[in-house]
């Protein structure tokens, strides 16, 4: 499989497209299309999820593998990437990106064990401010370095760490877990959950502002300054 | 080389996108430019209402792009500043009739024959919008102090950063420095602390913007007006020239720093 430029496998969600990480960008697009336009009738109205592994795709790149499959009447909806680069491609693109385990078979998670003390878990970094109506989802953690503004919104299984004003709605262990937490320099959030917990921010400005620390303890959000 | 296009839009509708972009229109037209306007508001044209053009409307945007006339045919050129052109949005049609591909055509036609290509988008993040950012090599966020308008701006800036056209830049509207004072109103200060994009201009509340819309002469042609004043240094401030802006923690005097700055600019008061 390492040999083969692309596979196509059907998911739940619709198409799982690999491409190789390592071949010129030019020639894996080109036998994309000419593989989609083998069987055009058959992956017509796909949605696609598509595996980058590690490679570096620029935004111009990806923007033209976007419009590559809308030409063929596929929806690119999800990038799978543990590229830096990428992630920011797919964000600029307003394309939903995840790194964690959500396919199974994914050779990049086969291989690293989640929840280890050693390795750690998956996460995404986000090195921008996340302006109102962007909507991060992430099966794992969330780290922005920049501001969440009012308006943007970030669901995550695991962790959410800002470092900068958190004004938007976050969502940390969206998926039960109740030891999640949410960290921000500026801890001022639209809505905050974490699990089946949800608090908003107290009315009024802030006077001083420090980093804190939002969990759970006996069954209520707590936000706590750290020192 | 050629002609800079600006695009104005805003998000939310109401903020002051339409005059602003007549406004900036007329001034730069008065420092001496080649200016043309584009209403790319198609279905609810006004910005010839406001440039006081209405009545010579024979062709618009439309028109042009479907081939019932020649771009010149469109191109009205204004009453007082034979420098100062516009081109109306159709009125009868809606967004779809017109593609980003075609503004981008339409601004390539102009872009040698004209130093400025003002752009007014239409309010909203759809095709309308698309269409009048599609041209843009720069583009000016119109908001007002209000928590809504700000929202709104905040996510055009957003699609703007997609779309690598940059953040843009930032025109405060309708300012009311007495209520910024009492704390009742948002503060440039406080609106850019959301934002993060630079301010061109901070355009006070003005009562004689209003009449001069409604009768077709923009404020800027009005020494008195606060606000047209302010028009005037957002346009000086396109063509590159250096003029500062007035310091946001100061509370007491920005009317006077605007009237001080545009006294020792121009020597017209």
């Amino acid at each position: 499989m390492q040999d083969e430029l692309i596979a196509i496998k059907g998911i739940k969600d619709g198409l799982l497209i690999n491409l190789n990480t390592t071949e010129e960008w030019l020639s894996i697009t080109e036998e994309l299309a000419s593989r989609i336009d083998e069987k055009s009738d058959f992956f017509s109205g796909a949605s696609v999820t598509v595996d980058l592994g590690n490679r570096p795709v620029p935004k111009y790149e990806l923007s033209s593998l976007k419009a590559l499959l809308e030409r063929r009447g596929l929806t690119l909806t999800v990038v799978l990437s543990d590229s830096d680069t990428t992630n920011q491609s797919a964000l600029a693109l307003d394309l939903r990106t995840e790194t964690g385990n959500i396919i199974p078979g994914r050779t990049a998670q086969e291989t690293i064990p989640t929840n280890s003390e050693e390795t750690g878990t998956q996460g995404v970094m986000f090195r921008r401010t996340l302006r109102s109506g962007r909507t991060i989802h992430s099966d794992g953690h969330v780290v922005v370095y920049g501001d969440v503004n009012p308006g943007a919104k970030i669901i995550a299984t695991g962790d959410i760490i800002v470092w900068g004003r958190l004004r938007g709605t976050v969502h940390a262990g969206a998926n039960g877990d109740e030891s999640a937490i949410v960290c921000a320099l500026d801890m001022s959030p639209n809505q905050l959950r974490i699990a089946g917990y949800i608090v908003t921010s107290p009315p009024g400005k802030r006077g001083e502002v420090y980093p804190e620390v939002a969990f759970i303890r006996n069954n209520q959000i707590v936000v706590e300054a750290r020192d | 080389m050629g002609a800079k296009v600006v695009t104005i839009t805003s998000g939310k509708g109401g903020v002051g996108k339409t005059t602003t972009t007549a406004n900036l229109g007329v001034s730069l037209a008065r420092l001496g430019k080649k200016v043309i306007v584009i209403d790319a508001d198609i279905g609810l044209r006004n910005l010839d209402v406001i440039m006081g053009l209405e009545n010579r409307i024979v062709y618009d945007l439309v028109d042009v792009i479907e081939g019932r006339s020649k771009l010149r045919q469109a191109m009205i050129k204004h009453k007082q500043f034979p420098d100062l052109y516009l081109i109306p949005a159709a009125q009868t049609r809606d967004k779809m009739a017109v593609s980003p591909t075609d503004m981008i055509q339409v601004a390539d036609k102009l872009r040698e024959e004209f130093q400025f290509i003002l752009i007014d988008s239409p309010a909203g993040i759809e095709r309308g919008f698309r269409n009048a950012v599609a041209p843009a090599d720069e583009i000016l966020v119109v908001t007002n102090p209000e928590v809504s308008a700000i929202r709104d701006a905040d996510r055009i800036i957003g699609l703007i950063e997609a779309e690598n056209k940059g953040p843009g830049k930032l025109i405060i509207n309708r300012i009311k420095q007495g209520m910024v004072k009492k704390g009742e109103m948002l503060s440039a200060n406080d609106i850019t602390d959301i934002l993060g994009i630079k301010i061109i201009g901070i355009v006070p509340e003005d009562e004689y913007v209003i009449p001069a819309s409604n009768s077709g002469v923009p404020v800027t042609l009005n020494p008195n007006s606060r606000a047209g004043i302010a028009f005037t240094n957002i346009a000086r401030r396109l063509t590159g020239e250096d003029i500062p802006l007035m310091d946001l923690e100061d509370n007491g005097g920005i009317f006077n720093r605007i009237a001080r700055l545009f006294g020792g600019g121009s020597g017209g008061t």
